[in-house]
């Protein structure tokens, strides 16, 4: 049973960042970004290119992977979705160009990558062994440990610091930050590369344990999405909370409905229907959005 | 008035030209594999159009795949299991889809904006688990060698023929899809330009509104919800029968979001925009094929381009230049 619950607790962490990313993106400018996922497996193979081939120290990789997915969130915001919301009729018109860009970063991510899975070598090797009542590898808990310590630095810096505030004013109401002086063009360009640089963080830890391969962009949006659901969307404290969740959920719907199959996850959809019809704005959120 | 006529006269001439006038070139040119596309098109228009009457209401549906699915399965599980005649089980998946949707409908349709996607997005998903996990449809494996379309008979007369019997099926199939494409658009055309039109417009505009002047909202985006999901029933049913093939795997995500895509690219003030959407979306992907390995880049590339020049679709060409004028 601990074993469940430490392995819970670690992809709980992973999932929370991903979720945060994706809440924040939404918070600030109503946008659901469908390519999360994608910058996630990008921020993976930018890992793996750094750190696997080019044998640099991990750290390094993992700026890269932060750095390349901060500048490539900017433009996106700066270059495709400022011109579109201003131009077209209605809001939903910006999940069309999600998706596009999904699909658009899916294509460049085949094309450089190819379709192999890709791994690297373990940071640390060994295993953590408590009478076999609990059993992680090292590695494993380096990076949930990191993944911890980086949701904590993000809600510090979004509390303390003067971006953070804006960013936080932005998400309440738009048009009141900007009458108060906040310049919203550059805090959502801001917002969105500290989301999409959050999802190439986690892309990034995670080459390390699983891999990364070019097709899982698709399911991991989805699954951000489903945390942010539960926690409640645009909400800091409910994107963590859905991913913790979600973590939880996984790790014990697959020890304990192991022997039914796939049906873990048809439960987990259904309940999430369920409670979501029951509580539309998930456990933290406001109504509406 | 002058209108109108023009609205019968266009629609009555592209009805003569996609059942008469495209076969007739198909046949001449001997492009018999265009049916297939041509036919895909039609009756992914069909379950686009659903998705576009939900966008009329204000909603964004990405539950459409979960009643295609549903669709296919009632309709292949009455054919292959009880022996009924195909074209009573087309109305009849219709109908079972458009119920399961007012229930399923009755407690997700309070939800608004992003919610509501992604709790359809959820049901598209936990429609392919349940595919997958429910015994009578044959899990991932799936049903297969679904028996053609009999012959459709009212009182002697044969108003279809057996499909078993005739040369060109694709053909069969090909005018079937296209009749049903026409018949569900003039409905949808006839429905926004009446009177519960109106009145679903009011709701894509301020639902609190609406109902403060005592337009009863429940009720009427309950039955906008329900017809956009007997397409998306009529829609999977008639797939079905062309591959003669159901999986769990027929209608995905993907497929949510490609239809929610085709209305887009129409454009979500035209009526028949889910058709030229479909229609340019299916065939560029296709005709990309030849570009090999850079098909997913050159398309998702124009797609952007799109998006950024034209945000509000394919359509609004039009209407600019008629403001200007």
């Amino acid at each position: 049973m601990i074993q469940v619950l430490a392995n819970g607790l670690y992809l709980g962490g992973q999932y929370a960042l991903i979720a945060l990313g994706l809440t924040l993106i939404f918070a600030l400018m109503n946008v659901l970004n469908f390519a999360h996922g994608q910058m996630y497996v990008l921020g993976g193979f930018i890992t793996y290119t750094v750190y696997g081939r080019l044998g640099l120290p991990f750290i390094v990789a993992l700026l890269a992977s932060a750095i390349t997915l901060a500048l490539l969130g900017a433009a996106i915001e700066r270059f495709l979705f400022r011109p579109v919301i201003r131009r077209s009729f209605r809001e939903e018109s910006t999940m069309l160009l999600a998706a596009a860009i999904a699909f658009f970063l899916d294509a460049i991510i085949l094309l450089l990558f190819g379709e192999k899975q890709r791994g690297v070598p373990k940071i640390i090797n060994g295993v953590l062994n408590l009478n076999f009542q609990l059993v992680m590898p090292y590695d494993r808990i380096l990076i949930g440990v990191v993944a911890i310590i980086l949701i904590l630095a993000f809600i510090l810096y979004m509390q303390r610091s003067k971006t953070g505030r804006a960013l936080r004013a932005l998400a309440q109401d738009r048009v009141a930050a900007q009458l108060m002086g906040v310049q919203v063009d550059r805090y959502s360009m801001i917002g969105f590369a500290i989301g999409a640089m959050l999802a190439g963080i986690v892309g990034g830890l995670l080459v390390s344990i699983t891999g990364v391969s070019s097709g899982i962009g698709g399911p991991i949006s989805i699954k951000a999405f489903m945390m942010v659901m539960i926690g409640g969307a645009g909400v800091i404290s409910g994107a963590i909370a859905g991913g913790f969740i979600l973590g939880m959920l996984e790790s014990v719907g697959l020890s304990v409905l192991h022997s039914y199959g796939d049906i873990t996850y048809l439960v987990i959809f259904a309940s999430l229907m369920v409670f979501l019809s029951i509580r539309p704005q998930g456990l933290m959120g406001k109504p509406w959005g | 008035m002058k209108r109108q006529t023009i609205g019968i006269v266009a629609t009555l001439l592209f009805s003569l030209i996609v059942v008469f006038f495209i076969p007739w070139l198909l046949d001449l040119t001997g492009r018999n594999d265009l049916y297939f596309t041509l036919t895909s098109v039609a009756l992914l228009s069909i379950a686009s159009a659903g998705v576009w009457l939900t966008f009329f209401i204000g909603r964004i549906n990405m539950g459409q795949a979960a009643y295609a699915l549903m669709g296919g399965y009632i309709s292949t599980i009455l054919v292959v299991n009880y022996g009924l005649s195909f074209w009573l089980t087309l109305p009849l998946a219709g109908f079972f889809c458009a119920l399961v949707s007012v229930l399923i409908g009755l407690p997700i349709l309070r939800l608004r904006g992003v919610y509501f996607a992604m709790t359809t997005l959820v049901l598209t998903e936990v429609s392919k688990l349940l595919a997958l996990a429910l015994p009578i449809t044959g899990g991932a494996s799936g049903i297969i060698n679904i028996p053609l379309p009999k012959a459709l008979k009212i009182l002697g007369i044969t108003l279809i023929p057996d499909f078993t019997t005739l040369a060109n099926v694709k053909r069969a199939f090909y005018l079937l899809s296209v009749i049903l494409m026409i018949l569900c658009f003039a409905l949808l055309y006839r429905l926004v330009h009446s009177r519960l039109g109106q009145l679903w417009r009011s709701l894509q505009q301020n639902e609190e509104l609406a109902s403060s002047i005592g337009v009863n909202i429940s009720y009427l985006r309950l039955i906008a919800y329900a017809i956009s999901s007997f397409f998306g029933g009529l829609g999977g049913a008639v797939f079905a029968a062309i591959t003669q093939s159901m999986y769990p795997s027929n209608f995905t995500v993907n497929d949510s979001v490609n239809f929610m895509l085709n209305c887009f690219l129409g454009g979500l003030n035209y009526v028949f925009g889910p058709i030229l959407g479909t229609f340019v979306l299916y065939f560029g992907w296709d005709w990309l094929f030849r570009m090999g390995k850079y098909q997913l880049l050159i398309f998702s590339s124009v797609l952007i381009v799109l998006m950024l020049f034209l945000p509000n679709g394919l359509l609004s060409l039009r209407f600019r230049r008629k403001s200007q004028a």
